[in-house]
């Protein structure tokens, strides 16, 4: 046995400023229980946006899903239902993230490899075939081509007889976050702006149950950042949309009620169950305050969180249930409304049944085994909790300050100053790493040489050449000349001021592909260039 | 050895994970080597012209999207096809056990999964590039 002690570094990396070894109420003398907390479902909804909380109902139970075609995913949905998931997430391959279709040539070798392939709405059909929408919540992690995704999908509940104003769910249609970290941009920032608030506009006539933006730091937050620049460059985006929405012409009660968050939930526990109640009270004094929103569903944020993909480890796989355990619990004390369990096999491949079983029951032992539920907000009132949850809010405004003195947020990313954050962080993380500055079981420390043994996940590259076929024979078999008419009328809306969404909601009904609607795009809006910058 | 090691880090394909790529970039830079990053969105094509007017060592792809069984032979057989036979492809990101061995076979360098300390992947292509070095003398 080669037992040793290695000692915890008290002054953990990931923590928001040295930590002192207790607190005491000196740390929250400033506070006021009803300015800075209040009852849960009350302003400023630090300790939650419900009155009830879990108490009424629990979290959405929603596994990020999809690989291969349309057929495979459809049976791995059935699979997570069958066991209790309680809403469906939709992971596309990176060709529909970039609306190419799956024949492009840019497209090869990665058509359904890390998520599924849907080009038409004949895809988005075999994808939800046999799953009522009426009875289901989805989740889309799409944003370049949102518009496009979100029409095949009201064409499916169309189809199956559930009209737009009954269908729920979200896309996420955060392009800022995009430019800022995840990547998958397609257009540049001001035409990009002009989808997401005509989007936001018909959803406010058409889907009023529908999410339109779920503003998202968990990318930022997997490109590196610390948590409180996930917390930061997140609610600006947010403050960003909304400035959109108002300066298009919009009430802002018209459509803020609609816009939900996505977090990350990282390592160090009390740090992020502090980022989550900070995130809530920061959104609801601005929308009040500053946007004077007057409708209380404007000003608390709902949110989805994910546990940290980038804290998991090849090395010893099966450690990352527990890992993934403890961050789907500071997920569940900081209030979130649905959750996302990684699955112990994704650092090497996309999930294997087994693996994202475990992962769904880590969720389900948390909710109806852990007793966490019955209590709102249990850490309210900590001397420790507060008090970070007072410095994270502290901390974010200081970055708005900054952000604000770029002339805010895309002037910030044109200049490339989140991507300049974001990169100097995660160097930072690796060379604490490295330095064993930062301990990572398996990793740095409590090594074992033996290779992981586990099952993974494999796509065939049969996909890419059935997905192809399908394309090429649904090109033969739709009206073209309907086809052709409806581009037109999309380039003549982008050129234009209508709204986009009834034109691209035409096209996507006569089977008009993804890659066709957003080449007609590009023809009018052109395409975003990152300037290539990695220090 | 007087000149510096050069090297061109590059994204291929959709890809848009660029966190390790970035990192990489800083250390090999740390570590004294001129480094070229490409961005995102690459063809093959365009990597492997970057790697010719930029006259590098070594090119490293940095791909996490499942691609690397298309990505990495399609870039090697093109820098052989423009005469750099001696430039050193390797590369990082997502890649399984299983696949390693058919792309080592093909002639590419050691690729780097999730965890491998920077200093180690510094250590290869300095290895690597003195041995090709020597053999081109």
């Amino acid at each position: 046995m080669n037992e040793k002690t290695v000692v915890a570094n008290p002054e953990s990396k990931s923590a928001t400023q040295p930590q002192k070894a207790v607190y005491t109420s000196a740390d929250i003398s400033s506070s006021d229980y009803q300015r800075d907390l209040g009852s849960p479902g009350k302003f400023p909804f630090t300790r939650g946006v419900y009155p009830d909380m879990y108490r009424g109902q629990l979290w959405t139970m929603r596994q990020f899903s999809g690989f291969g075609t349309a057929k495979d995913t459809n049976k791995r949905y059935k699979f997570l239902l069958n066991h209790g998931q309680t809403g469906l997430s939709v992971a596309f391959d990176y060709p529909t993230l970039y609306g190419r279709d799956s024949d492009d040539t840019m497209a090869k070798g990665e058509v359904g490899r890390c998520g599924v392939a849907i080009a038409s709405l004949e895809n988005m059909e075999t994808l939800f075939s046999g799953i009522p929408l009426d009875k289901v919540s989805t989740s889309m992690t799409i944003n370049g081509p949102s518009a496009v995704l979100l029409a095949f999908y009201l064409a499916v509940g169309e189809k199956q007889g559930v009209p737009s104003n009954r269908l729920r769910g979200t896309i996420q249609n955060d392009i800022l976050k995009e430019y800022i970290a995840q990547k998958s941009w397609i257009f540049p920032p001001k035409p990009s702006m002009r989808i997401i608030t005509d989007i936001l506009a018909f959803c406010a006539d058409h889907a009023p149950k529908w999410n339109t933006i779920s503003i998202s730091g968990y990318h930022i937050r997997e490109a590196g950042s610390t948590a409180v620049q996930e917390l930061a460059f997140t609610l600006a985006d947010g403050f960003a949309y909304v400035e959109a929405g108002i300066a298009a012409g919009m009430d802002v009660d018209k459509f803020a009620p609609r816009l939900s968050f996505f977090f990350n939930s990282h390592l160090d526990f009390f740090e992020e169950i502090a980022k989550y109640r900070a995130a809530r009270r920061i959104w609801a004094k601005r929308m009040r305050d500053k946007y004077k929103a007057k409708d209380q569903h404007s000003w608390l944020m709902r949110f989805h969180t994910q546990t940290a993909g980038c804290t998991l480890t090849a090395q010893q796989p099966e450690n990352n249930i527990v890992r993934t355990a403890y961050q789907g619990l500071s997920a569940v004390l900081g209030g979130t409304q649905s959750l996302h369990t990684n699955s112990m096999d994704e650092t090497l491949a996309l999930p294997t049944e087994h693996a994202v079983r475990i992962a769904l029951r880590t969720q389900q032992i948390i909710a109806y085994e852990s007793g966490v539920t019955n209590i709102i907000d249990p850490l309210g009132g900590s001397y420790y909790v507060e008090s970070l949850t007072n410095k994270m809010e502290e901390a974010a405004e200081e970055y708005f300050k900054k952000i604000d003195s770029f002339g805010g947020v895309i002037p910030a990313i044109e200049q490339g100053f989140f991507q300049r954050e974001i990169a100097s962080s995660a160097y930072q993380y690796q060379k604490e790493i490295e330095a064993k500055k930062r301990i990572v079981i398996g990793l740095n420390e409590f090594v074992e040489d033996t290779p992981p043994d586990i099952e993974l996940l494999k796509i065939s590259t049969k996909v890419e050449k059935d997905q192809n076929q399908g394309l090429k024979k649904l090109r033969r078999r739709r009206d073209n000349n309907k086809v052709k008419r409806c581009l037109e009328a999309i380039a003549a809306a982008a050129r234009g001021t209508d709204n986009l969404m009834p034109k691209i909601l035409e096209a996507a009904k006569c089977y008009t592909t993804l890659g066709e609607i957003i080449n007609t795009l590009k023809k009018v809006f052109g395409e975003y260039k990152e300037p290539p910058i990695f220090w | 050895m007087t000149n510096k090691i050069r090297v061109l880090v590059a994204k291929p394909g959709l890809d848009g994970h660029d966190r390790g790529a970035k990192v990489i970039a800083c250390a090999l830079r740390d570590a004294g080597m001129e480094v070229i990053y490409t961005g995102l969105h690459q063809t093959p094509e365009m990597i492997v012209n970057a790697a010719l007017e930029e006259d590098v060592d070594v090119v490293g792809l940095s791909i996490l999207s499942g691609a690397h069984m298309t990505i990495f032979p399609a870039v090697l057989k093109m820098l052989k096809s423009k005469g750099m036979k001696n430039v050193l492809l390797t590369g990082g990101g997502i890649i399984p056990e299983d696949d390693m061995p058919k792309l080592k076979k093909l002639g590419i360098g050691c690729l780097f999964t999730p965890g491998a300390p920077t200093t180690e992947i510094i250590d290869y292509i300095k290895t690597e590039v003195t041995k090709r070095k020597k053999s081109k003398k």
